[in-house]
């Protein structure tokens, strides 16, 4: 028995550490809303070979919304230097979920927004507090992310997101 | 067992090289497996402090732990949760004692097709018949146990079904829930309507539970059932969001086992113009409490969610007075504006402003007495009842002054029937101001300040609260506050409730560590509480994800 155990053990090791060298290619798959209500895969979300980030947050979140202000103001920028996308996934609840467009279309903001109510998207994601932010290359592996905010993360943001585009 | 030992190691082996094999060759081609997960533990060591009159903790240190592995192969998928309350922590039901597995699942997702066996989550509508969902702050897991599938025929028209049970604490008891939805995109699939600048959409749900009747006095229903219908309609910079929803009589313990049935109505309009925003919401519930065990009471076995009309308050002193969804019945209108004017602009200033303003007001349903008091009450779905729930507005301006620094100024004005909400006489009127302060002193490192203030008459009069934080990017953040109820009507009442953590944050992991001396009250998400104790101690919460 202990032996079966044995084998088994290494045997499962074996996949497990294989598993850990491959790399994720696609977003995994779970079901979100678009602002105007549409059903949305999130293992179609890409950036057509470019940087994307996808930013989980929350209205109530003050940290969240002061990542996606600081962010707001040189999105212009990024995006013209990098070609980057910002995907913010709201986790507000069916209490919240239909003030999320007016909020961010008040706030100004032109991130690419889902609707993630039941938790669904977090999930797959293993996401366990917001604001989380998760930075991929264009191939689709996961070279950053960062749980919480402080003033200045999104600099650090940046400059990966620079050297993934090599400027 | 007729197979001998060595040839059972053998054939071991053999599958195993033979499994990694094919399972290399499938890598080299394309990546489909993925292992991941995420842990969660948080302890904290309770210390006496009679003066608050913190409950005793023999153990002296509580402990909620979580812990999820997901794997995933192409279309395959499964997984499993670890949870461990040793002991529970003040404020979680003492149900949930004890380590276990009590979530696991396997599922298979085609282009058009999923199908879950074992555990899972799922909303319908906005949920005002179902909404299964966890919150670990709040200790509610109701997820269900049972076989689900989702199928999407063609592109636009989304169907759900599934039967269950319903998770309490580490079990699954006999009542079995049922339940189907449909949901209908029309511009997706009507020819003609692809490009429309008028966007429709149309569903439906129906749910039923199953529980023996097993009272001696009464006959009781053994099938609950609840229907919702929804519409979406968005036209321009104009979107409609409206739904409806009937229970059958479902006498139990919430309701005093009365046999009216139940009804609810969520309506949403709102407006989004790059810069501006507005919201206007209306709500009306009347006898909705909906669970799986009719006994059940306060978040246990929840099947429906009944969202909160007003705004969701953060700041500490904005949460003394929460609101709560009446379940049994209530009548709300609520309100939101944003608009944010441009750096540059006359009212945008150098750096640009931003303001919120909303206000909600919550009434009773009005109840008539009628003869038969099985029914319990009779009700006009139009007419607004007398009791005061609830009432609040807020102003929140949002200024930049400079590139390093910025303010947010917070007005709230309150009233709060602490009856209804807590159980206890009295109506609460308050003033809350804020100010939030963030000055950035380098790219890196920043200092922030609350100063808060809560003004009222009643309960345990004035309050006030300062907090100070030191973050340094990306890592480092350090905080005190002390929130003091200097107004209270008795010197000896007049507490400090300090406050003082550091947290570390890598990349996914962050480590927190905080030695606080906390108020009674309630701590609610979402509109949904659970009432918190007093303590004081030192708590430890570490976070990650792989």
């Amino acid at each position: 028995m202990k032996k079966t155990l044995l084998i088994l053990s290494i045997c499962l090791s074996g996949l497990l550490v294989k598993a850990q060298d491959t790399i994720v290619k696609t977003i995994p798959a779970a079901l979100v809303k678009t602002l105007d209500g549409k059903n949305f895969n999130t293992r179609d979300l890409n950036n057509d070979g470019k940087p994307m980030v996808i930013d989980f947050w929350a209205t109530w979140c003050k940290p969240c919304v002061a990542e996606l202000n600081a962010i707001t103001e040189e999105y212009a920028e990024w995006q013209k230097e990098t070609g980057v996308k910002i995907v913010a996934i709201s986790i507000d609840d069916t209490r919240n979920m239909l003030s999320v467009a007016p909020f961010v279309s008040g706030k100004g903001w032109d991130y690419e927004v889902y609707l993630d109510p039941n938790g669904d998207f977090r999930r797959a994601m293993n996401v366990n507090n917001v604001p989380h932010v998760f930075l991929f290359d264009g191939k689709g592996n996961l070279v950053l992310q960062h749980n919480s905010y402080s003033p200045g993360d999104e600099d650090k943001l940046y400059e990966e997101i620079k050297k993934l585009t090599g400027k | 067992m007729l197979i001998n030992k060595p040839i059972r190691s053998l054939a071991l082996i053999a599958i195993c090289i033979i499994g990694t094999t094919y399972y290399s060759t499938a890598q080299s081609s394309t990546d489909l497996s993925n292992l991941s997960g995420n842990f969660e533990i948080n302890a904290q060591y309770y210390r006496p402090d009679s003066a608050i009159e913190t409950v005793d903790v023999p153990e002296k240190l509580l402990s909620n732990g979580f812990f999820n592995l997901n794997y995933t192969y192409g279309k395959f998928a499964a997984g499993i949760r670890y949870e461990s309350y040793l002991n529970p922590q003040l404020g979680f039901d003492p149900a949930y004692k004890g380590s276990g597995i009590p979530f696991r699942f396997a599922s298979f997702t085609s282009d058009n097709l999923k199908v879950t066996v074992g555990n899972f989550y799922e909303q319908f509508g906005n949920g005002l018949i179902l909404r299964i969902y966890e919150e670990r702050a709040l200790g509610i897991d109701n997820s269900l146990d049972g076989i689900r599938v989702a199928y999407e025929p063609i592109k636009g028209i989304m169907l759900k079904g599934f039967v269950a049970k319903e998770r309490k604490f580490f079990e699954y008891p006999d009542p079995v829930v049922r339940g189907i939805d449909g949901d209908f995109q029309l511009n997706d699939f009507v020819k003609g309507f692809e490009d429309s600048k008028l966007r429709l959409g149309v569903g439906g749900s129906f749910v039923s539970k199953y529980q023996v009747d097993d009272s001696p006095s009464r006959i009781l229903p053994e099938n609950v059932g609840a229907w919702a219908s929804r519409v979406n309609l968005n036209y321009g910079n104009f979107a409609l969001n409206s739904e409806f929803a009937y229970k059958y009589n479902d006498p139990s313990y919430d309701n005093d086992f009365i046999y009216k049935n139940g009804e609810s109505f969520y309506t949403s309009i709102t407006y989004t113009k790059k810069g501006t925003g507005a919201r206007l919401n209306l709500k009306r519930v009347d006898n909705m409490s909906y669970r799986a065990d009719r006994n059940a009471s306060f978040n246990v076995q929840t099947i429906n969610f009944i969202p909160a009309i007003n705004k969701q308050l953060t700041y500490r002193l904005s949460t003394l007075y929460p609101f709560t969804t009446q379940l049994l019945g209530e009548m709300g209108i609520g309100g939101e504006f944003y608009k944010t004017w441009k750096p540059s602009t006359k009212m945008g200033g150098k750096h640009g402003t931003t303001i919120s303003i909303s206000g909600s007001l919550v009434n009773d349903i009005k109840r008539d007495s009628i003869d038969n008091d099985t029914l319990g009450y009779a009700t006009d779905f139009f007419t607004i009842g007398h009791k005061k729930f609830y009432n609040e507005f807020v102003l929140e301006v949002t200024k930049k002054v400079s590139p390093k620094s910025k303010f947010i100024f917070t007005y709230i004005y309150q009233f709060y029937n602490k009856k209804v909400f807590e159980g206890y006489p009295g109506l609460i009127t308050s003033h809350i101001g804020v100010v939030d302060y963030t000055y950035k002193i380098t790219k890196a490192k920043s200092i922030r300040f609350e100063l808060q203030h809560l003004l009222t008459e009643q309960d345990r009069k004035n309050w006030a609260m300062l907090l100070a934080e030191y973050s340094i990017s990306p890592k480092w953040s350090f905080a005190v506050f002390d929130e003091w109820n200097y107004g209270n009507d008795d010197p000896d009442k007049r507490f400090h409730y300090y406050n003082a953590s550091m947290a570390f944050t890598e990349g996914p992991t962050r480590i927190s560590i905080a030695y606080a001396r906390q108020r009674a009250g309630l701590l609610c998400v979402g509109g949904v509480c659970r009432l918190v104790p007093a303590s004081n101690g030192v708590n430890l919460t570490i976070t990650s994800r792989f």
